[in-house]
């Protein structure tokens, strides 16, 4: 089946009463050089923005609730490497032996094969300041 | 929850995936063992597997989550028909990423039952078509971002088709969000 892609957005357009001003805003997510010249963020709005770069960067493979790629973060933080009891990890993160804190969550973030050579999870957070503020959401699960 | 992305290779299945790796590490074998430098290689190739089985488990999710929207009932044909070839697209992604895990010596991770897609995406819960849309719009651009931080995880050779994939998925998650009426962004840099 071959279909006209941009025709069927112009359809999907339509069907969507979409404005065709397309609005420029936005995307409510600050980024991480002007988070910086503010110069520390209160714990609320770190978490919210942790939340929104939750979505955003982790998403994909992971839910608070759910397994999925990836196993669910409820309760991640203080929780041992590799054990929640109905997800399969790769034999990498079953022998990391840790507890994830800030600490430990900060460095599988900015290089999780680096920590645990072999894991299936590729995705790295190279900003600092995401980093931090993903812990801080990931803390709430 | 059976879902395995434990595929670890036995050394001789690494070995005989890697190509021109073969006939050195064996030599090497021959001699009384293998170097360090073999051995990292090798580590290479099973990291490189690995996340490379991640990314096909994200596909399958993805081409399960258009078949669960196409047969909800819930969106307009003309949708439909969107939706369906997004999905070709993501099968797509999956053929090229289950040979590259076959060209390494590895297993691809197999899909799970429409039933568990649909019961961890929150099937369930989508009761019209807008809300059918979130949920594709949402992991499309996961599935970008995804697709983009994983990258400098990866061996050199799959940089670009990571980065194609990746291009795919905001093309998609632009079309989305435009059917949605979602405004564009106003920054930069939107992905990654």
């Amino acid at each position: 089946m071959r279909i006209d892609v941009a025709a069927c957005a112009v359809s999907a357009f339509i069907v969507f009463g979409a404005s065709a001003s397309m609005a420029v805003v936005d995307d409510g997510e600050p980024r991480a050089a002007a988070a910086s010249e503010g110069g520390g963020a209160d714990a609320a709005s770190l978490i919210e923005r942790g939340a929104k770069l939750y979505v955003r960067k982790c998403g994909a493979c992971h839910s608070p609730d759910a397994n999925r790629i990836g196993p669910r973060h409820e309760g991640v933080y203080g929780r041992k490497s590799g054990s929640v009891p109905d997800f399969r990890y790769t034999k990498a993160l079953g022998a990391l032996d840790i507890v994830w804190d800030e600490e430990t969550l900060d460095e599988w973030l900015t290089n999780p094969s680096a920590m645990a050579p072999g894991t299936a999870m590729g995705f790295r957070v190279t900003d600092a300041e995401e980093r931090k503020a993903i812990i801080a959401y990931l803390k709430t699960l | 929850m059976t879902f395995d992305l434990t595929h670890h290779r036995s050394r001789r299945s690494i070995l005989g995936g890697a190509g021109k790796t073969l006939s050195l590490t064996g030599l090497a074998l021959v001699a009384g063992g293998v170097s360090p430098a073999f051995a990292a290689k090798d580590d290479a190739i099973s990291q490189d597997v690995q996340i490379l089985n991640a990314a096909i488990a994200l596909e399958h999710e993805g081409i399960a989550a258009y078949q669960i929207a196409a047969t909800s009932g819930l969106l307009e044909p003309g949708v439909v028909e969107i939706g369906l070839t997004f999905q070709g697209h993501h099968k797509g992604h999956r053929d090229a990423l289950v040979k590259a895990v076959r060209d390494l010596g590895g297993n691809p991770v197999a899909e799970k039952a429409l039933d568990e897609y649909a019961q961890a995406l929150g099937a369930a819960t989508l009761k019209s078509q807008s809300d059918v849309l979130k949920l594709a719009l949402k992991l499309e651009r996961g599935a970008a971002n995804a697709y983009l931080g994983l990258i400098p995880s990866l061996g050199p050779d799959y940089h670009q088709i990571a980065a194609r994939m990746a291009g795919d998925e905001a093309f998609h998650a632009a079309i989305l969000g435009n059917a949605l009426g979602e405004p564009i962004p106003k920054s930069a840099l939107i992905f990654g």
